[in-house]
């Protein structure tokens, strides 16, 4: 674990982009003109969602794409990560600030809760990914399929039955249960402190996405990959496959926990349990599909490239789901391992010919 | 003592019973061979061995002690390396990608080169090939680089599940000849094998297992010889 956090610089340069971008993006009123397109801060927005889309994209490829297994509820462990960090800021920020938005901004006192926040966040959706793995040992294809899709159902029909949020002057008066419960129902949990912009949804984008990449490259990486290949052989091999399905799900439930806590903190995102259905669940899996089980830098560009293609299509309005299924259908159609399959681009022979200065050698017969 | 040794073994499958108490010993530093047609239960044997198979009653002693309980990947660290019938490569993987995760086991990145360089001796053609996918191999590579990988996990004990399965002859001399390469250099094998007659080529001693039952061991070139088995196995 400790080999993946090596090294200063790529970390140092993930945080450095990500600042860029937040001081570069518009926001507000704010608009840069490019002459041919106007740059507002809608595009701020839908930059921050590709974001978290990465994050949930890349970590949910851990568990279906490098380990083979199948999850379908991944955005209910974004609803766990969301509702913790919600909680904590939420409750935290009144507690010691008095007001729930009262340290809005980058690098203030809120945002120290928040970081503190989205690692709990983090830590508490892998808890529940490792308990939602245990079923994996035994289950496998549709059946583990329907068993995550379980999960996310409940967790949404608990959340669904949770007393509304308390503010600063209800909490006086509120007792424990109240306060422990009050994550806002099926109205969802309003007022979260805006915390999150563009420099922590990038950082954490960015440093999710070279972690992975080096979880890919490690020994654990290949043993992941050698159970989704075949397990059997994986066993033969000494790789302690039950240990290493449970770890999948907890490392990706990690991760979509951190997604979620920056989805929440968004300006303009609502935490409600109808957001987290398992609709988002399927947008999650069609990215990993589409981009290639296995496959980071897949993840990545169907993680950017799906979260944008809807909001390109606005313009044949009620048409647009029905040209973006067309759309999946076609590319399943004439790619059926997904862009990439397991590679990354960069290993990919029909791009690496793109690339190639020198022509071909021809051999001799 | 021997390396290995097989106790009345007992493995049903429902209501089948697939071994019906078998007693097997494997002396260190021998080639042994099980012999047996399809659903004689040689595969189950191996199977029960590498910790592959639970619900199986006897016992299995190796290096004196019992493999009973443990699982697969605690058996391999004690240095059995099974290779899985019908291969069992990783065919998205590379090919160096399946050898290194044959030393999955094993921490030592200059004793792991050094064991990866002489599997690539013995598999020529397997170097040739490290950086495609293990699934674009032929069968009989494949059955190469299933061995080399086993290899990698630098065994006391390999166990070869079928090498032979669905290979071109002149495929199979050439993996029976590495079998008795890999022997010679000190590593115990006991050999699954349909193909009786390449299998007693290279073993010292053999088993005939007939629908779960030991019918007839001895050496390998007295079996050879004996009747009964030129009339089952060696087309008179």
């Amino acid at each position: 674990m400790v080999a993946l956090l090596r090294g200063f610089y790529p970390y140092a340069i993930a945080i450095l982009i990500a600042f860029v971008m937040y001081k570069v993006m518009p926001v507000g009123a704010e608009k840069i003109d490019l002459g041919i397109l106007q740059i507002n801060s809608f595009f701020t927005k839908v930059t921050g969602a590709i974001g978290i889309a990465i994050i949930m994209a890349v970590s949910l490829n851990i568990v279906n794409g490098y380990t083979g297994q199948f999850s379908l509820g991944h955005a209910g462990f974004m609803a766990i990560g969301a509702y913790t960090s919600a909680w904590i800021t939420h409750y935290g920020s009144i507690h010691f600030f008095g007001n729930a938005n009262a340290m809005e901004g980058l690098f203030t006192k809120g945002s120290a809760l928040f970081v503190a926040s989205l690692l709990a966040a983090g830590l508490v959706s892998a808890l529940f990914g490792y308990l939602v793995g245990l079923p994996s040992l035994r289950l496998r294809g549709d059946y583990l399929a329907i068993v995550t899709l379980g999960f996310g159902e409940i967790l949404r029909a608990l959340l669904n039955q949770t007393q509304p949020v308390l503010d600063e002057f209800d909490i006086e008066e509120a007792t424990r249960g109240e306060i422990f419960t009050g994550l806002g129902g099926a109205l969802g949990f309003s007022g979260v402190p805006k915390y999150s912009n563009l420099f922590w949804v990038w950082s954490v984008a960015i440093i999710t996405v070279i972690i992975c990449y080096r979880l890919k490259q490690s020994i654990h990486g290949k043993a992941f990959l050698s159970i989704r290949e075949n397990e059997i052989a994986a066993e033969a091999m000494g790789v302690p496959t039950t240990h290493y399905k449970v770890a999948a799900f907890a490392i990706a439930a990690f991760f979509a926990g951190v997604g979620g806590a920056l989805f929440a903190h968004t300006l303009g995102n609502i935490v409600s349990p109808n957001e987290m259905n398992y609709q988002r669940s399927i947008d999650f899996v069609i990215m990993v599909v589409l981009g290639g089980m296995g496959s980071i830098s897949g993840s990545v560009i169907a993680a950017v490239a799906l979260t944008i293609l809807p909001e390109s299509l606005r313009e044949f309005s009620e048409y647009r789901m029905i040209v973006y299924a067309i759309l999946l259908i076609v590319f399943m159609i004439v790619r059926p391992d997904g862009i990439f399959g397991i590679r990354e681009f960069w290993e990919v022979k029909w791009i690496r010919r793109l690339f190639r200065r020198t022509p071909k050698e021809t051999h001799a017969p | 003592m021997a390396l290995l040794e097989i106790r009345n073994l007992n493995v049903h499958y429902g209501a089948i019973h697939a071994l019906q108490g078998i007693n097997v010993t494997v002396e260190q530093g021998k080639i042994v061979t099980l012999l047996g047609a399809n659903g004689a239960g040689k595969s189950t044997t191996l199977r029960a061995i590498s910790g592959l198979l639970r619900q199986v009653k006897g016992d299995i002693l190796y290096q004196g002690r019992s493999l009973f309980g443990r699982p697969p990947h605690d058996i391999v660290r004690d240095g059995i390396a099974q290779v899985p019938e019908g291969r069992g490569i990783f065919p998205d993987l590379s090919v160096l990608e399946n050898l290194n995760l044959g030393a999955y086991i094993r921490s030592d990145k200059k004793g792991i080169e050094e064991d990866r360089e002489r599997a690539l001796t013995l598999f020529p053609r397997i170097r040739e090939r490290l950086q495609q996918k293990a699934g674009t191999l032929s069968g009989g590579e494949q059955q190469m680089l299933a061995t080399a990988r086993a290899l990698l996990a630098r065994p006391k004990l390999l166990l070869l599940d079928e090498p032979s399965l669905g290979l071109a002859p002149q495929i199979v001399l050439t993996i029976f000849r590495i079998i008795r390469e890999i022997n010679e250099t000190g590593t115990t094998i006991l050999l699954v094998e349909q193909n009786a007659h390449m299998a007693l080529q290279a073993a010292h001693y053999a088993y005939v297992l007939e629908c779960g039952r030991i019918t007839m061991h001895d050496d390998a070139k007295a079996l050879a010889e004996s009747d009964a088995v030129k009339k089952a196995y060696l087309g008179g």
